[in-house]
C-alpha cells in the first residue's frame, strides 16, 4: 500500500465526516424513529418514504437539489446567508448536511425497528415504577434497543464511509475539506493512476468487509442472548 | 408483624377509593366495549375486581394506574385527587404499584437490578428492615443475582411483586399476576401473595378471572360485566348472590367466615362454627379459635324435605330457601338459602325444584358434599 | 386432449423470418458505426452525425462521456470504432499501444476557454474581477482529469493569479460539473469550454470573457480510428466527412476552432 499525502489527507477526511455525520444522525435520527415507531398518524407513512428516499435515489439527484437549495438562490442558501453562513456547497459542512440526509435511512430504521420491537409494555412497566420520559429512555429504551442502536451507528458510519454521487456533486474536490477517500479514488481511476486506485479501493473493500462481518457477527451474538423482553 | 406503609392522615374509616371513569378503547375489535364505572372501593385490604375476558377488568385497572387515557375520569385515593376534569396526574406521578400479567421484569437487570430500579425512584429512604420484610415474605434472596431468563416464571412474578413493593405505593394495582403460571407455580405463589395481604398495609386491587384465588385472597370484590360494575360489596355478599346478570358456571358456591371450635383426633376432622351452624372438614392445620374462610359450591349442596339422618353426607343445614333462579343451563336452578345470618346456594335440576315444589320460604335440609378451606 | 405447441411455434418462427427479412436491405445498404466522444463536444458532434446519417445514410451510435473512461474502456475491449478524446494525450497512448489504426489521428477540434459566470454584468471582456478576487469561488475543471482544467491553471499562471486564487477553487470532475456549480449560482465564475455556452443558447447568459489563446497552450482534441473501425467503411466516411468544408463550418460554429494545416 502506498498512500500519498494526498491519500492519507482524504482518508481522514472521510473519518471525521463519517464520524461526525453518525453523530448527527443518531441525535436526530433517534428522535425520528421514535415518533415513526409510536405514532399512529396518517403522516407516517408519507415521513417514512421521505427518510427511506435515499435508498433508491440515484445520489446525484440527491446532490443536484441540495447543489440548488443550498445555493445562493436556493431556499437553505438564503437562509444560511441570512444567518451570515454564507452558502454550504464546497463546505466541510455542507457534506455533513448531505450526508446526513444521505445516509438518514440506514440509521433511522435499525432504531425504529427495536424500538418497534421493544413494544410499549417496559415503557408501562417503567411508568409504574415512577420513571418519566427521560428516565425511560435512558434506562430502558436505550439499554433495551442497544443492539439497534449500534447497528444502526455502524451502518450510518460505513455507509458514509461509501458515499460518493452526492459528495461529488456538491463538493468541489477540495483537499482537506472536501475530497473524501471516494472522490480521492475516481479521480485516481480518472487521471490513470490505477495503482493508486488500487491502494485506496482495496483498502475501502476491506474496510467494508470487516465492518459488515463485525456487523454480522455482533448481531449472531445478540440473537442467541435474550433480546425479546421477559422472554 | 404488621408494618404499615406511610399513608396520609385521614381517619381509617373514610379511606375509600373513588373511580369514575367513562373509555373507549381505541381497537376496533369485535367484542368492543366500553368501560363506563362510578365505584367507590374500600382503601383497605385485597379488593378483586372479578369478571370474564373482555369484561374491562383490566382497563379499568388501567386507567386507574393512568396507563390510559380515559375519556372522562375521576380517581381519588384515600382522600388524595389522582384524577379530575382538571388535573391528570401522569402514571410516574401517581404513588402506586404495578403487577403486570407477564413477566415483566428489565431483562438488562438482574433481579436485584429490578429492584434497586424502584428503590431509586421510590422517592423515599427504603430502611433496611423494611428491604429484608419484602425479601423475606416474597422469598427472594438466593435468586437475587440472576438474569431474568434464568428464574422460573413463579420465581419472576415474585421479583416483580417485591419491586412493586419496593417503590413503596400507597395503592397496588394486580393485573392477573396468577394467569401466566401454571397450576403448580399458582400453588407454589398463592402463599407470598396471602402473606403479602397479612403483612403490608396496603390497598390491593386484583384483577382476576379465577375464582379460586378470588376465595382465597380478596376481601371485597367488584364483579365486572361488558364494561360495568355489576355488583360489589363482600365476598360473602357478592357470591351469595343468584340474581346478577353474569352466572359463575360450575363456580357458583359461596364463602363463609367460621371458626374452628374443636379438633376431632379419632377422625381427623375439624369442627367449624358460623352463625347457621357447624361444619366438620378434613383436619388441617388450623389451631383452635382460629377464624377461617371456607368455601361451599352450589354443585356440592343438595336439598331434602326431611333431615336425611341415613346419608353419609356428614354436614347437614337447616335452611330457608330465600330465592330461586335459573342457572345458565335450562336444565338447573340455582336456590338461594338462608342458614343463620349467611346464605348459601344449592344448584338442583329444575326438575327437582319441580318434584319437591321448592317455594320461597320453604324451609328445608341442605346437605354439604364438599367443603373447602381457602383460608 | 393434449395441447400441441407445434402450430404456434411454426407461426412465431415465421414471423420472425419476416422481420429479419425486413430489415436486412437497410443492412446491407447502409452500415452502423458505434463511436466516443468526449463530452464538450456533444453538441457539435450531435450536429455533425444528424448531417452525415442524411448524407450517407449510415447510422451513428454516440457515447458521450469523459475521455478518461472510454481510455480504460477502450483498453479493456470496447466496441468503439472512432474515439473523439478532449486531449491529445490519450489517443497517443491508444496509438502506442497499439489498439489504434496507425496515422489516423487527427486533431477535429481547438477547444476555445471561458471565463463564464451567470450572472450579467458580472465579468468584463478583459477579466478584472479575476484580478480584484471580488468573487466566492473560482469553478474549473480537475487539471488532473480535464484538459481546459490544465487550461484553466495556464491562464491563471500567465495572469500570476494561481497562488492568490488558489484558496477560492473548486473543482468539478469535468467541464459538465464545473458548468453546474456556475450555473447554479454556487460559484460565482469559473473556466470552461466556450462550446458549453455556446451549445445551450444563441445568445450567451450572464456574462463571459472569452480567453485569449495566447494565454495558454491550445486545447488541442484529437480524434483516432480504433482497431476495431479499420474495415468498417462508414467509419471511414465519417472521419472524412470531419475533415470536410461543411463539417468544420458547424465545428467553428459551437465555439471551437480548427487547426490551419490541413492533414
Amino acid at each position: 500500500m502506498n498512500f500519498s499525502n494526498a491519500d492519507i489527507a482524504a482518508i481522514w477526511l472521510t473519518l471525521q465526516l463519517a464520524t461526525t455525520v453518525t453523530v448527527v444522525l443518531l441525535i436526530i435520527g433517534t428522535p425520528i424513529a421514535w415518533w415513526l415507531a409510536r405514532t399512529q398518524s396518517w403522516l407516517k407513512g408519507p415521513v417514512s418514504a421521505l427518510v427511506a428516499m435515499p435508498l433508491v435515489l440515484p445520489p446525484t439527484v440527491l446532490g443536484f437539489y441540495l447543489l440548488l437549495a443550498m445555493g445562493p438562490n436556493g431556499a437553505v442558501g438564503q437562509l444560511t446567508q441570512s444567518l451570515g453562513l454564507g452558502t454550504l456547497p464546497f463546505t466541510f459542512s455542507g457534506l455533513v448536511i448531505a450526508s446526513v440526509f444521505y445516509s438518514m435511512p440506514f440509521v433511522v430504521q435499525p432504531i425504529q425497528n427495536a424500538i418497534e420491537a421493544l413494544g410499549n409494555r417496559p415503557l408501562e412497566v417503567a411508568a409504574t415504577l415512577r420513571a418519566g420520559p427521560w428516565d425511560r429512555f435512558f434506562t430502558v429504551v436505550l439499554p433495551m434497543a442497544k443492539p439497534g442502536f449500534i447497528t444502526a451507528a455502524i451502518l450510518g458510519f460505513a455507509h458514509t464511509v461509501g458515499e460518493f454521487g452526492v459528495v461529488l456533486m456538491i463538493g468541489g474536490n477540495i483537499p482537506g475539506e472536501t475530497r473524501v477517500v471516494s472522490v480521492q479514488i475516481y479521480d485516481h481511476v480518472e487521471a490513470l493512476e490505477y495503482g493508486q486506485a488500487h491502494s485506496l479501493a482495496l483498502s475501502m473493500m476491506a474496510f467494508s468487509f470487516f465492518v459488515l462481518l463485525a456487523l454480522y457477527g455482533f448481531r449472531r451474538t445478540q440473537g442467541t442472548s435474550h433480546m425479546k423482553y421477559g422472554a | 408483624m404488621n408494618r404499615s406503609m406511610p399513608t396520609n392522615n385521614t381517619n381509617h374509616n373514610d379511606k375509600l377509593i373513588h373511580a369514575r371513569f367513562l373509555f373507549t378503547p381505541p381497537s376496533a375489535s369485535p367484542q368492543a366495549f366500553t368501560l363506563d364505572v362510578d365505584i367507590k372501593i374500600p382503601g383497605t385490604g385485597i379488593t378483586a375486581i372479578f369478571g370474564d375476558s373482555g369484561s374491562g377488568k383490566t382497563s379499568l385497572l388501567r386507567c386507574i394506574a393512568g396507563l390510559e387515557s380515559a375519556d372522562k375520569g375521576e380517581l381519588c385515593v384515600n382522600g388524595d385527587i389522582w384524577q379530575d376534569a382538571q388535573t391528570c396526574l401522569p402514571t410516574h406521578k401517581r404513588p402506586l404499584g404495578y403487577v403486570f400479567q407477564e413477566s415483566s421484569l428489565f431483562p438488562h437487570l438482574t433481579a436485584l437490578g429490578n429492584l434497586k430500579y424502584a428503590m431509586k425512584r421510590s422517592g423515599k429512604v427504603t430502611s433496611p428492615d423494611f428491604y429484608e420484610h419484602v425479601i423475606d415474605i416474597m422469598g427472594i434472596a438466593p435468586i437475587l443475582s440472576r438474569n431474568p431468563h434464568q428464574l422460573s416464571g413463579g420465581e419472576r412474578q415474585r421479583i416483580a411483586i417485591a419491586r412493586a413493593l419496593l417503590i413503596q405505593p400507597q395503592l397496588l394495582l394486580m393485573d392477573e399476576p396468577l394467569a401466566s403460571l401454571d397450576f403448580a407455580r399458582k400453588l407454589e405463589i398463592l402463599p407470598y401473595l396471602e402473606r403479602l395481604h397479612a403483612s403490608f398495609n396496603i390497598p390491593i386491587l386484583y384483577v382476576s378471572h379465577a375464582m379460586d384465588e378470588v376465595a382465597r385472597l380478596a376481601d371485597h370484590t367488584v364483579v365486572m360485566a361488558q364494561g360495568k360494575v355489576v355488583a360489589q360489596g363482600s365476598l360473602a355478599d357478592v357470591f351469595s348472590r343468584i340474581d346478577l346478570p353474569i352466572r359463575f358456571h360450575e363456580e357458583t358456591g359461596v364463602i363463609l367466615q367460621g371458626k374452628v371450635v374443636e379438633r376431632d383426633k379419632q377422625w381427623h376432622l375439624t369442627r367449624i362454627a358460623f352463625s347457621g351452624g357447624e361444619l366438620w372438614v378434613a383436619d388441617g392445620d388450623d389451631e383452635l379459635d382460629q377464624s377461617v374462610r371456607v368455601r361451599i359450591l352450589a354443585r356440592d349442596v343438595s336439598l331434602a324435605l326431611s333431615c336425611p339422618d341415613n346419608s353419609s353426607v356428614l354436614n347437614r343445614l337447616r335452611v330457608e330457601v330465600t330465592e330461586l333462579n335459573d342457572d345458565d343451563t335450562a336444565a338447573m336452578s340455582l336456590i338461594r338459602l338462608k342458614a343463620g345470618d349467611e346464605y348459601i346456594i344449592a344448584r338442583v335440576t329444575r326438575k327437582s325444584v319441580a318434584r319437591l315444589a321448592i317455594k320461597t320460604g320453604d324451609l328445608l335440609w341442605a346437605q354439604i358434599k364438599s367443603v373447602a378451606v381457602v383460608r | 386432449m393434449r395441447y400441441n405447441p407445434a402450430p404456434a411455434l411454426t407461426s412465431i418462427i415465421r414471423l420472425s423470418c419476416l422481420l429479419v427479412l425486413s430489415i436486412l436491405p437497410h443492412v446491407s445498404r447502409a452500415e452502423s458505426i458505434h463511436i466516443a466522444a468526449a463530452s464538450n463536444f456533444t453538441g457539435a458532434m450531435k450536429a455533425l452525425v444528424a448531417e452525415f446519417e442524411q448524407a450517407s445514410g449510415h447510422k451513428v451510435h454516440v457515447s458521450f462521456g469523459s475521455s478518461g473512461k472510454f481510455y480504460a474502456q477502450i483498453m479493456h475491449g470496447a466496441p468503439f470504432q472512432i474515439f473523439f478524446s478532449a486531449d491529445q494525450a490519450k489517443p497517443k497512448a491508444l496509438e502506442k499501444s497499439g489498439l489504434s489504426v496507425s496515422g489516423t489521428r487527427f486533431t477535429y477540434a481547438i477547444g476555445a476557454l471561458a471565463l463564464w459566470s451567470s450572472k450579467p454584468g458580472f465579468i468584463d471582456s478583459e477579466g478584472r474581477r479575476l484580478r480584484n478576487g471580488n468573487f466566492n469561488k473560482l469553478a474549473l475543471a480537475n487539471p488532473k482529469l480535464a484538459p481546459y482544467g490544465i487550461a484553466a491553471i495556464e491562464v491563471l499562471e500567465s495572469l500570476k493569479l494561481k497562488q492568490n486564487t488558489r484558496s477560492k477553487w473548486v473543482q468539478g470532475e469535468n467541464i459538465a460539473q464545473t458548468y453546474q456549480f456556475i450555473s447554479t449560482g454556487n460559484a460565482d465564475l469559473g473556466f470552461i469550454s466556450l462550446a458549453q455556452i455556446r451549445q445551450k443558447n444563441q445568445s450567451t447568459p450572464g456574462s463571459v470573457w472569452i480567453i485569449p489563446t495566447t494565454l495558454h497552450e491550445p486545447i488541442r482534441q484529437d480524434a483516432v480510428l480504433l482497431k476495431r473501425g479499420e474495415k468498417n467503411r462508414a467509419a471511414q466516411e465519417l472521419l472524412k466527412f470531419i475533415r470536410s468544408e461543411q463539417a468544420q463550418t458547424i465545428i467553428k460554429s459551437h465555439g471551437y476552432q480548427i487547426p490551419s494545416a490541413k492533414i
